[in-house]
């Protein structure tokens, strides 16, 4: 009985899915050459995509998994240049001569699969000696191998400030490889969805088996965790090569959506959206430990963070205050803050976000809440 | 107990410095299937030294540890724990946030068969593993009755229950030989009395070697067999409950002299 139960949920999680795709798909088709909807709406959808991938990927190894890796933007660069050089290269191979086609739609999700596959092994190599810190010391020791990391890709000599980040290179990234335009975005953001989608369901599984208790309990408690046999180090060293693989994932979407890669935007003293501890305000901010916080944390922070940019109510402010909004670091530490003093655990905590369970959760909570309220009248009539 | 047996676990001069500091030394113990042995010391007598080297978590200066014959030199805590020691400890150490359920799947873990793409696609095995887990944890839990709070999550037990919990737990690791580090402390007699209970059902069920470290002098006088005394790290007396109750080393080391 309970496996039908499963059964029915997975069915109508699918054909949820597939519903809300199609609608949109559709509405695209309906919208697809107006402006507003081709200039922001579709570049929108496509940054919130890899910043939701890179959120949920450090979940698994900041909220499940309990270490604090500052080095995420490292291993989404590689999947980013990766999938740049992958594309570029089949280019001038003549492997596509045009960006349609079955095989170009192939050499993307060849392209978006290899950048997660190396950026899983890097994530493997620079997982097995950092892991074998804790706290404060893991957290200098990815911060240090995220930036080797962009250190090594900028001084490759075909990639990096001389390559694909600087002059003809840049262009020919648009021209050429993968970086989409405006109209191709508009036409390929169902690979952006479809990806992200997939990639959200592995990481779900891969959180509700073994693995994810076994990860949940080494959070909770590292000694008794091997004491009930579970090998804490390589469990570690597998969710961080997952993990980055999913990063990985996320920069090959990522260098989809560009026109040109720099390796400044994945440094760790960038000020825009693409640094590491950007992704770690995301995952605090949803919840350590709730991939749906994830979600739902990166898709706040690219508007706060698209609102700084380009909200005309930044220019209406008083100088004194719109001079904040030039650092937008600072506004991220600000709502950091908010949020660890108004809730601590996060905007979901641990809460899972599930269709067929939402009835069920709204009248759990909506009876917390009744007894929250009773308890605080009668605090207040024996006060 | 024959003694042409091979005992389950036997540890032969097993002895730790810390730095210059002798905490354990010349350790031998051998316990049979099916025994409880009792290890009794005062304070800071090196009797969780001697759990934390039985299980891998400190490795010994000297000396072996032999599970079945087998020695464990140099094997980490999940390999001692694969080979078939489980242990408790002193302060509780359970999941907390992770419901009371989900802390005996934990240690099902390492026994489970499917990997990361059977997990991924959700395929016949995963389901079919998940399933006898669900199953073999929910036999556990009754055994001890915290059947009706598996979805709780196990810091909000009482005291006693999370002990309970966490025999459970050790013992999902599907041990030969079980370690209870001092289970009765901090609790009332009546929940010492449950615990006593519970300590003759798993022996009697599954035939397992127990070595319990107690202050509760009536605990231990009641269901060890036989009771090795240490102090300073060094076996002061071993022998049978009442030999112990006499022993005037014993007396003095524990009242002073």
């Amino acid at each position: 009985m309970k496996n039908n139960k499963t059964a029915r949920s997975y069915l109508v999680n699918t054909l949820v899915i597939a519903a809300a795709f199609i609608l949109f798909q559709v509405l695209t088709g309906l919208f697809g050459s107006e402006g507003d909807f081709k200039l922001v709406l579709v570049p929108s959808l496509w940054q919130c995509c890899y910043l939701i991938l890179l959120a949920a990927s450090l979940n698994l190894v900041l909220g499940f998994l309990g270490q604090l890796s500052l080095g995420h933007c490292g291993f989404m660069a590689i999947g980013a240049y990766t999938a740049a050089l992958i594309s570029l290269a089949c280019e001038r191979a003549g492997v596509f001569t045009d960006k349609a086609g079955l095989v170009y739609i192939l050499i993307i999700f060849g392209c978006i699969i290899a950048a997660g596959l190396l950026a899983a092994v890097t994530g493997l190599l620079v997982g097995i000696p950092a892991l074998r810190l804790k706290g404060d010391y893991l957290a200098i020791i990815t911060l240090g191998f995220g930036m080797i990391i962009v250190n090594v890709i900028n001084n490759l000599p075909f990639c990096g400030q001389d390559g694909l980040s600087q002059g003809s290179a840049a262009a020919s990234l648009y021209k050429t490889g993968l970086g989409f335009g405006s109209k191709a975005k508009v036409t390929y953001l169902w690979i952006a969805l479809v990806v992200t989608i997939l990639c959200l369901t592995l990481m779900f599984m891969f959180v509700r088996s073994k693995y994810g208790r076994a990860i949940r309990a080494i959070k909770d408690d590292e000694i008794a965790a091997s004491a009930s046999g579970i090998n804490v180090s390589s469990y570690k060293v597998l969710t961080f090569t997952y993990s980055a693989f999913f990063a990985g994932v996320a920069g090959a979407l990522y260098a989809c959506a560009n026109s040109s890669l720099s390796t400044s935007s994945f440094a760790f003293t960038n000020a825009g959206i693409l640094n590491s501890t950007f992704v770690v305000v995301m995952v605090v901010l949803g919840g350590m430990g709730s991939l749906t916080g994830s979600i739902v944390a990166a898709v706040i922070m690219f508007f706060v963070n698209y609102q700084i940019a380009n909200g005309s109510w930044v220019a209406a402010l008083p100088p004194f205050l719109n001079g904040v909004f030039k650092y937008p670091m600072l506004v991220y530490a600000v709502v950091l803050v908010i949020v660890i003093i108004f809730r601590p655990r996060g905007i979901f905590g641990t809460y899972e976000f599930s269709l067929t369970r939402l009835p069920e959760d709204v009248k759990k909570a909506r009876a917390r809440r009744a007894a929250a309220k009773a308890e605080r009248k009668e605090a207040v009539s024996h006060g | 107990m024959a003694e042409n047996k091979v005992p389950v676990l036997e540890t032969k001069k097993l002895g730790i410095n810390f730095g210059g500091l002798k905490a354990v030394s010349d350790f031998n113990i051998q316990i049979y299937e099916g025994e409880l042995r009792g290890l009794i010391g005062p304070n800071g007598a090196g009797k969780t030294t001697v759990f934390n080297m039985l299980t891998g978590v400190y490795e010994p200066t000297e000396g072996t540890v032999l599970l079945n014959g087998v020695p464990l030199n140099g094997k980490k805590t999940h390999q001692f724990v694969a080979a078939g020691i489980a242990r408790t400890f002193q302060n509780i150490r359970l999941f907390g946030q992770m419901s009371v359920i989900e802390n005996v799947k934990v240690a099902f873990t390492k026994d489970v068969k499917y990997n990361l793409l059977d997990a991924s696609l959700r395929t016949r095995k995963f389901w079919k593993a998940e399933r006898e887990m669900t199953d073999k944890a929910m036999e556990l839990l009754s055994i001890f009755g915290l059947e009706d709070a598996a979805e709780l999550p196990a810091s909000s037990l009482p005291y006693g229950r999370q002990r309970k919990l966490e025999i459970a737990r050790a013992l999902a690791t599907d041990m030969k030989v079980l370690l209870l580090d001092e289970p009765a402390a901090g609790m009332n007699p009546t929940e010492t009395a449950e615990l006593l209970d519970c300590i003759n059902t798993i022996r009697n069920r599954f035939g397992i070697a127990i070595l319990l470290i107690e202050h509760d002098m009536s605990l231990v006088m009641n269901v060890c067999e036989r009771i090795k005394v240490i102090d300073y790290g060094v076996t002061i007396a071993d022998g049978l409950p009442e030999e112990i109750a006499s022993n005037p080393r014993v007396i003095a080391a524990y009242l002073g002299e």
